[in-house]
């Protein structure tokens, strides 16, 4: 449902400020979120101060710097450091984007203000529950449906037909475009996201595919596909550069063609 | 969503719904100038000395902007549906072309209503 405020227990209130690096020449200030579940708090923004001589440029470098050398119990997913696998996607400076591909000299205005992917629930600090993000996913049954006998060999492909899931097949799933639509956030448990809806269409598109009428029918739903305004907040936030507001106008398209 | 920083498009469209509940107040008050201009003289009259005052001007003045802000932003809608437009210049441009074009529409409008009609 439509929330403008958190629930109580969600409000930010007062946070730690570490200390200074000793004998660091210059640093960066970064704002984190946190929370624990085990300590019955409020979430809380702590504030700390990275030495940027002794640190790597991506603001993640900087997350890794503070869990290193500040505050242990720093908590966040990171795994490939190199935009790939799209685990530490966060809302960083207002915009959800990868820690490991943003500079934190891009971000401009004073401190580095980190939180978690918007209105997901947090397991803690920076880790948000995906989980039903990653069951809309399969939902879409993301996998090559046939009726007709598998070859002997590979399904071909032409090179054309391949170019049609270029824009797509990049996706990784961090979840940066979902949880950047003010519609998902209102309605998450119905309408399937920006990020699933790319996913979809990149199945409808697949040449080899031969369940696209049924797949169209699954996503014909005031819900599932309608709740896309364009309001293209997940085109901006891609960090893949990939564009699922016109995925998901083809959708629509194609629904509409199909009837003509 | 408070630590979303607001982008163009999305504040743009929420202006568009916003204008959109605004054009249905806004078109109720064009079916009472209509009625008390079929039901006589004196039933205009009402209607024309509310809507002649400052506060009933800047009601019309607003009706105007989002009817012609509306206008706008639904093609702009329009062109999305069709399938152009998505690229991050494209989509911008749309966007600050349905602002500006509507509140350019909008002076303009009124800088030939007042040219041609003097103040009603």
């Amino acid at each position: 449902m439509v929330e403008f405020a958190l629930p109580k227990n969600s409000k930010i209130t007062g946070g730690k400020s570490w200390p200074k690096p000793a004998g660091a020449t210059e640093t960066r200030e970064f704002r984190v979120y946190r929370w624990n579940p085990d300590d019955g708090k409020n979430p809380s923004v702590d504030t700390y101060y990275v030495d940027t001589y002794d640190c790597g440029p991506m603001v993640l470098d900087g997350l890794i710097w503070i869990k290193n050398h500040i505050d242990p119990s720093l908590t966040f997913r990171r795994s490939c450091r190199e935009g790939v696998c799209g685990s530490c996607a966060m809302n960083i400076d207002g915009q959800n984007t990868l820690a490991c591909t943003r500079s934190m000299h891009d971000v401009k205005d004073g401190a580095v203000k980190i939180n978690p992917l918007p209105h997901q629930p947090v397991v803690k600090d920076l880790v948000p529950d995906l989980t039903n993000f990653y069951a809309q996913y399969a939902s879409i049954e993301p996998w090559l449906k046939t009726t007709s006998p598998t070859p002997q060999k590979e399904w071909k492909q032409s090179h054309e037909d391949r170019e049609k899931l270029d824009g797509l097949y990049e996706c990784i799933l961090c979840a940066c475009c979902s949880t950047s639509c003010p519609s998902y956030w209102w309605n998450s448990e119905r309408y399937l996201g920006p990020a699933a809806l790319l996913q979809a269409n990149r199945w409808v598109s697949d040449s080899r595919d031969e369940a696209t009428g049924e797949r169209l029918d699954d996503l014909e739903d005031p819900f599932r596909l309608y709740r896309c305004h364009t309001i293209m907040n997940c085109a901006k936030a891609c960090p893949k550069g990939l564009n699922p507001a016109e995925a998901i106008a083809e959708l629509k398209l194609k629904l509409v063609e199909r009837q003509i | 969503m408070q630590v979303y920083r607001w982008t163009l498009t999305m504040a743009l469209s929420i202006v568009h719904r916003a204008t959109g509940i605004a054009l249905y107040a806004g078109t109720l008050l064009l079916v009472w100038w209509l009625v008390a201009a079929a039901s006589g003289h004196a039933a205009y009259a009402t209607v024309q000395a509310f809507t002649g005052s400052i506060i009933g001007r800047l009601i019309v003045f607003g009706y105007t902007w989002a009817l012609m802000h509306h206008m706008l932003s639904g093609l702009r809608h329009l062109v999305w549906d069709l399938g152009y437009g998505f690229k991050a210049n494209e989509r911008e441009a749309l966007t600050w072309g349905a602002l500006i074009g509507g509140i350019v529409l909008t002076v303009l409008i009124w800088i030939i209503a007042y040219a041609i009609g003097g103040v009603r």
